[in-house]
């Protein structure tokens, strides 16, 4: 089973579309209840993140395998200003002071793996990536 | 979508009927905090039981829109909030401490009413 989708975030409501198209994904790939709602939920932010620092960029929706498990794949990237401190921007309440600081140590918390990858003036891209129970 | 507010005696309820953006939660405090004063309302109910999803925005707003009408002179509650949305609140490490919450509509009423009775007429 190969799918995958991609959403353009400029603006607030693109923010709902991602999470939409997400758990319409999760629940294709056999996810349901609660985890529908966390999947749903990290997405919100990890949309939201790239809207607050960067202006616009992409989220690509997808479905993964592992050693026989199903489960999604959640890739936010964009080309905005990049973290200087990966480290201090997933400490809970760190924030530069444009939200909570509470989005991306809760998405971390939300799926089953969370990478960062970001260099200063290029952009940043999460990877993040759910299995079903 | 702009959310509908009613007006139900001294009570305005905020009856949430689909996904919000961020704009829209925005509007929804700034209209509340207006029509708290236009109608001279003591209680708000927020239902919430249509959201699928709260993320750390819109939890922070409803902290925002539950301070606010405190300070209006109105008591807010959060009504419906759904079982998986709760967990997630959790597991993202929210809170909605300050804001009083209730199971539904008739429970968020019961409390405002208990409150009213309470506090006796002004």
């Amino acid at each position: 089973m190969t799918e995958q989708m991609r959403v353009a975030v400029s603006r607030d409501a693109d923010i709902v579309t991602a999470r939409q198209l997400g758990r319409d994904l999760a629940t294709r790939a056999g996810f349901s209840g609660s985890d529908l709602t966390l999947i749903a939920t990290a997405i919100s932010e990890v949309a939201r993140n790239i809207i607050s620092y960067a202006d616009n960029g992409e989220i690509l929706l997808g479905l993964a395998a592992k050693d026989g498990r199903q489960g999604v794949l959640v890739v936010a990237q964009d080309d905005g200003p990049g973290i200087p401190d990966i480290d201090q921007a997933m400490l809970d309440g760190f924030s530069t002071g444009k939200s909570l600081g509470l989005g991306l140590p809760g998405a971390r918390r939300l799926m089953d793996e969370f990478e960062i990858e970001s260099e200063v003036g290029k952009g940043t891209t999460i990877t993040m990536r759910k299995w079903c129970r | 979508m702009p959310v509908p507010i009613l007006k139900q005696g001294e009570v305005l309820i905020a009856s949430i009927q689909a996904a919000l953006t961020d704009h829209d939660l925005l509007q929804l405090k700034d209209e509340l905090a207006d029509k708290i004063g236009r109608f001279r309302s003591r209680g708000v109910i927020i239902d919430v039981t249509a959201l699928d999803v709260m993320d750390s925005f819109a939890t922070r707003t409803l902290r925002g829109i539950a301070a606010t009408a405190r300070l209006r002179g109105a008591q807010a509650v959060v009504v419906g909030i759904q079982p998986d949305v709760a967990i997630a609140i959790v597991q993202l490490g929210l809170t909605l401490q300050g804001v009083a919450t209730a199971l539904d509509l008739e429970e968020g009423f019961e409390m405002l009413r208990r409150s009213m009775v309470k506090e006796g007429p002004q």
